[in-house]
């Protein structure tokens, strides 16, 4: 049975590798002269002054948060919809409660405004 | 696949299958960048022909050999890792970008009978390697240590996991009406016809699902995260040469796995289009040969869903930032949680396309 994941293993090397080998391929044929003015940072032309790993908004953290949130619910649907035949009323009701509970923290972040981007 | 008898004996087994799995990914893989090259140019011919332009045709006949001639120019450019990047992470961002959107299609179902990997959890899989897309993203936007590349990152990361989510519950709203992982079983659930394949009963989330797609690619009208005009490139910004080559290319194959995905998905995948019994007068005559399944089904159905991607590029303007989140998280996720209820409940009473 796990035989049908050898060629998943096998492809996902097959990817790593085409890129590995097409840079390789740009490392080696692409010529040039470095220059320490072309290697420096794209910016208006100054030197940047600082770190550019600089603060971000916060939103960003917030969209990161809700996303785990939200994939894993995801992940817990997945099952649940392959097996709704066999699990009827009973699995409809659980996910529908599960469900509801999920839909409520989702409108209190919409009216806390976490959602908005101005 | 047949080996040469002399092969065959002097392998053992399992050498036989690894051997076969490879060429197989190699054709794959080797047709998949070739599609990309041509999509390339076949965009900029539709946006040349919507705009009223020529689009190129310079070289090669009619400019078919243009594509080449772009690849050979971005091999020879010199690859330049900017002096205060991390030298590591700016290297492997790119792998990272591309190695997911070719992975993917080895639980494609490419014709009847056919996949590269016959896995049970082959949607799982494919959700798996869709979201790594967002590592090589933000990873070339850390890495590059500009301004420019972090702020294309952030935004181009919130923007993909966003719209994640939406495409997530489309896919759940697939799995309840296809009952499997397999995407060749999803495929099989759909035989017969246009009628029956997803796209009528599940027709919210199709559109949530391409249209998420879109947005997840960063394609226009979603690409705020390139905006030429206020960020220059976005994450890319400090790529050149075959490092920016290595990013278009997994840009491109991302399209081509989102469009071949929502075929398979919602169009019924290699089913042919005429394969309902309301097209049995075809039988017999000339046309019978409509009616069969196979890959060029699912070209075809890919094809057109790329060619909405270059429409959409050619038609809309660029949304905003604020209008993109409004509607990944207001629109589209409230749809399809509305819509996956309803699924639900029409699936435990046994109403609709679903009562087995």
């Amino acid at each position: 049975m796990l035989n049908n994941y050898l060629p998943v293993l096998l492809f996902l090397m097959v990817a790593v590798g085409i890129g590995l080998i097409l840079l390789g391929i740009g490392f080696l044929v692409g010529r040039g002269q470095k220059d320490p003015e072309k290697l420096s940072a794209y910016e208006c032309g100054f030197e940047a002054f600082e770190d550019s790993r600089m603060k971000f908004d916060v939103r960003y953290y917030l969209v990161a948060i809700l996303f785990i949130v939200f994939d894993l619910e995801i992940a817990f649907l997945f099952p649940w919809a392959i097996s709704l035949d066999e699990i009827g009323l009973y699995g409809l009701g659980a996910m529908a409660i599960f469900l509801l509970v999920l839909v409520v923290g989702f409108i209190y972040e919409w009216k806390k405004g976490a959602l908005e981007w101005d | 696949m047949n080996w040469p008898a002399g092969l065959e004996q002097a392998l053992p087994e399992w050498a036989l299958t690894t051997l076969t799995s490879l060429v197989q990914i190699g054709v794959v893989c080797l047709v998949l960048i070739l599609s990309v090259a041509f999509l390339t140019y076949f965009e900029r011919k539709v946006i040349g022909f919507m705009q009223n332009r020529m689009g190129p045709n310079r070289v090669g006949p009619r400019g078919l050999l243009q594509p080449f001639a772009d690849v050979i120019k971005l091999l020879m450019k010199e690859v330049i890792v900017p002096s205060s990047a991390n030298r590591f992470l700016f290297v492997i961002a790119p792998v990272l970008s591309i190695a997911p959107a070719l992975a993917a299609w080895a639980v494609m179902p490419l014709f009847p009978g056919f996949v590269i990997a016959d896995i049970d959890a082959a949607l799982l899989y494919v959700l798996a390697l869709t979201s790594m897309g967002v590592y090589g993203v933000i990873l070339a936007g850390w890495a590059s240590n500009s301004k420019y590349a972090l702020l294309g990152a952030m935004r181009s990361a919130a923007q993909i996991i966003a719209y994640e989510i939406a495409m997530g519950f489309a896919l759940v709203g697939v799995l309840m009406a296809g009952g499997s992982l397999n995407l060749g079983a999803i495929v099989e659930a759909q035989a017969g016809g246009p009628l029956s394949w997803f796209w009528l009963p599940l027709f919210p989330l199709f559109i949530v699902y391409f249209v998420s797609g879109v947005a997840e690619t960063n394609r226009a009208p979603f690409d705020v995260a390139e905006g030429e005009s206020e960020i220059v490139a976005g994450f890319h910004v400090e790529y050149s040469g075959v490092a920016f080559a290595v990013f278009f290319l997994a840009e491109y194959a991302n399209m081509i796995l989102i469009a071949a995905l929502t075929a398979v998905l919602f169009l019924g995948g290699w089913t042919s289009p005429f394969a309902g019994s309301m097209f049995s007068f075809l039988d017999g005559s000339v046309l019978e040969f409509l009616r069969a399944s196979g890959l060029h089904w699912l070209a075809l159905k890919t094809a057109f869903f790329l060619f909405c991607f270059l429409w959409f590029r050619a038609t809309f303007p660029r949304y905003r930032y604020d209008q993109i989140m409004r509607l990944g998280w207001k629109v589209f996720i409230p749809v399809t949680i509305v819509w996956i209820f309803v699924e639900g409940v029409m699936v435990v009473l046994g109403v609709g396309p679903w009562s087995s």
